[in-house]
């Protein structure tokens, strides 16, 4: 029976170098510490989800250096399918985080306690697509049809759309809907979400199997919520309350980390081909006509920015605190029941960096922001 | 008939039987591929519908692209972007990371699982108040655990040691491994007759004796099925985890953004999925590699 200890005894240590060979292999993903410098302040931020157009202006201020021009090393950081991005900054996994307002207000109800401190998407990109010929042609026509959702927080500005209209959700068929548009180009859903810059392109990319070409724009219906008063605040950068109120440092590392942010965003608004390649070497998966798409519709929500990018309207704040208010969704649940506290929001650090920026001759406004024309291709490869 | 011309014989007849097998393995897939474009070509264009569910896909391309279209997809590259690598390649490369982090998982499981069965083993109160916790450990859903231990995971820093995301998907496949492991090894541990355990006390040999020359070695059959269930439970949490926080480069990052891309390119997602299928069978494989090495003591297999 010896033998046959050493034997055991082999294969574990086969087993163990079998197990360091293979994390030696992995291990070489990710590493983004600012080695060499040792001056640079190390920064997290949190995306809402995986890497892609919707958060060029990151990834572009990342690759052209203006993080590092502004001594931060930033490790951004994707999202996936159970990562809240306002949860992992309120747990202090993070120092900044990427999410939509509605969603982070019902957080903040919840007990984070978090502060937007630039709104970067100046207007909302959700849209409902419908067939042309389907007859729905604004949320109105929404009664008795079958209205598809992504849920998890993305429904709000549907109920609050609806709310106006007098309608609720018992009025309407609420279907899920997944990652792709298959189930309104099937017919399940006579009225999909959509947005701009990604789903909506999908459409437009898919072929039609009755002319053998891709649809295209006459093909569909587009209500877009911007124009409704469903329309919410989509994605803002939020900061930690607390580290903001009792933290110098971090303070200061905010509004380095807002300018380097902006010159990112004005970046992609100049560059969009290079913000989309850039996008692309970040790890997006996407082809490159869809991306490419995706970074200029993401240009239209930021741009132009009247009062600069980032600034927070307090108007357009305060009017989706108010559809946050009216919606209930397909549960009979509401996103919120009161008015968040004045931490939700404030306007300091994205002045304060349009300040510092001013004598650099950017373009802070968008004056001279004019999108480009992209042709999707097939797939969007 | 000479002795060597019947080894001969024996041999060949052997070697008769793997092609045969593989033969048959192939004629599955040709019969699943022809199940699939004959229900394409003959199934009604909206599927089967009972009490408003959906129990047999549309037929359209969108829901069931030909055979020939996802196998052909897979030899073109995966954008037309010029550094574009073939469809079938980055799945491979994806399935390898994958496989790595689940092959991590399985073994940290499988440590962790033998532990625990020899505590328990070893000490029948430890039984009594672990096992109820181990089998309680399997119900936590995996989509309320997995943000947990990203969270956790990225505030550990020890010296030079960072924590990094591939490890909290590791440590979720682990979570998942242990468990048969755990569970298997103490039944092999518990499995030698009285008789034996017996014959063992009258050598005078210690615990440490009857473990390693009596009750290991018996605990083999029952040891092997859980680790295939192991390596299975690990393959899935490994991607179902990457899903769940966000990691690049793995077969769950595939399966979502190409299923993004489904609409205009449906063909596409199916890639990684057959490339998660092949995983499975990759990692199931390799235990069936490892049942070959302790074959000695396979005297039965028991199911765990």
């Amino acid at each position: 029976m010896k033998h046959s200890t050493r034997r055991i005894a082999a294969i574990g240590a086969a087993g163990l170098s079998a197990a360091l060979i293979l994390s030696a292999c992995t291990g070489t993903g990710g590493e983004t510490d600012g080695n060499g410098d040792g001056e640079l302040t190390e920064v997290k931020l949190q995306l809402q989800w995986l890497p892609q157009g919707q958060f060029a202006g990151y990834f572009a201020a990342q690759d052209q250096g203006y993080f590092e021009d502004e001594g931060l090393s930033v490790e951004i950081i994707p999202s996936g399918g159970d990562i809240v991005p306002q949860d992992a900054l309120a747990n202090g996994d993070v120092d900044y985080a990427i999410a939509w307002v509605p969603k982070v207000l019902g957080s903040i109800e919840a007990g984070a306690n978090v502060t937007n401190i630039a709104q970067i998407f100046q207007r909302s990109g959700t849209l409902q697509v419908s067939w042309a010929d389907s007859g729905i042609d604004s949320v109105a026509d929404f009664e008795g049809r079958k209205i598809g959702s992504w849920g998890f927080g993305n429904e709000w500005e549907i109920f609050a759309a609806m709310a106006e209209e007098g309608l609720d959700s018992s009025t309407v068929e609420i279907i899920t809907q997944d990652f792709n548009m298959n189930a309104f180009l099937s017919g399940d859903i006579d009225a999909a979400q959509a947005m701009t810059y990604n789903e909506y392109a999908q459409l437009l990319e898919s072929v039609n199997p009755d002319t053998g070409e891709q649809y295209t724009e006459d093909d569909f219906n587009v209500i877009s919520y911007e124009d409704t008063v469903g329309a919410m605040l989509q994605d803002a950068i939020w900061a930690d309350t607390e580290r903001l109120e009792n933290d110098e440092e971090y303070q200061d590392t905010t509004v380095a980390f807002l300018k380097a942010v902006i010159k990112g965003w004005i970046f992609a608004a100049e560059n969009p081909e290079d913000a989309s390649a850039i996008t692309l070497a970040a790890g997006s998966n996407w082809g490159p006509s869809h991306e490419l798409w995706m970074v200029n519709e993401t240009n239209k929500l930021i741009w132009p920015a009247e009062n600069g990018i980032g600034f927070i309207d307090e108007e357009a704040f305060n009017r989706t605190v108010e559809a946050a208010l009216s919606a209930v969704n397909e549960t009979g649940a509401r996103l919120i029941t009161e008015e968040p506290p004045a931490t939700a929001w404030t306007n300091e650090y994205i002045e304060r960096a349009h300040q510092e920026l001013e004598g650099e001759g950017l373009d802070l406004t968008g004056e001279g922001f004019s999108p480009i024309q992209v042709t999707l291709e097939e797939g969007g490869n | 008939m000479s002795s060597v011309s019947l080894a001969r014989s024996t041999r060949a007849r052997r070697k008769g039987t793997q092609v045969k097998r593989w033969l048959f393995g192939l004629l599955g897939l040709v019969i699943v591929a022809l199940v699939w474009e004959g229900y394409k070509l003959l199934g009604p264009a909206d599927g089967f519908v009972i009490a408003g569910t959906r129990v047999l896909p549309r037929t359209s391309d969108l829901a069931m692209p030909h055979v020939w279209d996802m196998f052909s997809r897979l030899f073109e590259p995966v954008t037309s972007a010029a550094t574009a690598r073939p469809l079938w390649l980055e799945v491979a490369i994806a399935a390898t990371l994958t496989l790595g982090i689940a092959a991590v998982g399985w073994l940290v499981g499988l440590v962790v699982g033998i532990g625990f069965a020899l505590i328990m083993q070893r000490w029948k109160p430890a039984e009594w108040s672990i096992l109820p916790w181990i089998i309680l450990s399997q119900t936590i859903p995996l989509i309320a655990f997995a943000p947990v231990v990203r969270s956790w995971g990225s505030r550990i820093e020890i010296g030079a040691f960072e924590w990094e995301d591939w490890m909290s998907v590791a440590l979720i496949a682990s979570y998942l491994a242990f468990f048969p492991i755990a569970v298997g090894a103490l039944k092999g541990l518990h499995s030698p007759d009285r008789l034996h355990i017996e014959l063992m006390r009258t050598y005078a040999s210690g615990w440490w004796q009857t473990l390693v020359k009596l009750r290991l070695p018996a605990a083999v059959p029952y040891l092997l099925p859980a680790l295939r269930l192991a390596a299975a439970s690990a393959v899935v949490g490994a991607i179902v985890a990457e899903v769940s926080t966000g990691l690049q480069g793995g077969i769950g990052r595939l399966l979502i953004t190409y299923a993004g891309q489904a609409s205009g390119d449906p063909a596409k997602a199916w890639a990684p999925i057959f490339g998660a299928i092949v995983l499975g069978l990759v990692a199931a494989g390799s235990v069936a590699l490892l049942g070959l090495i302790l074959r000695k003591y396979r005297r039965s297999e028991v199911t765990a």
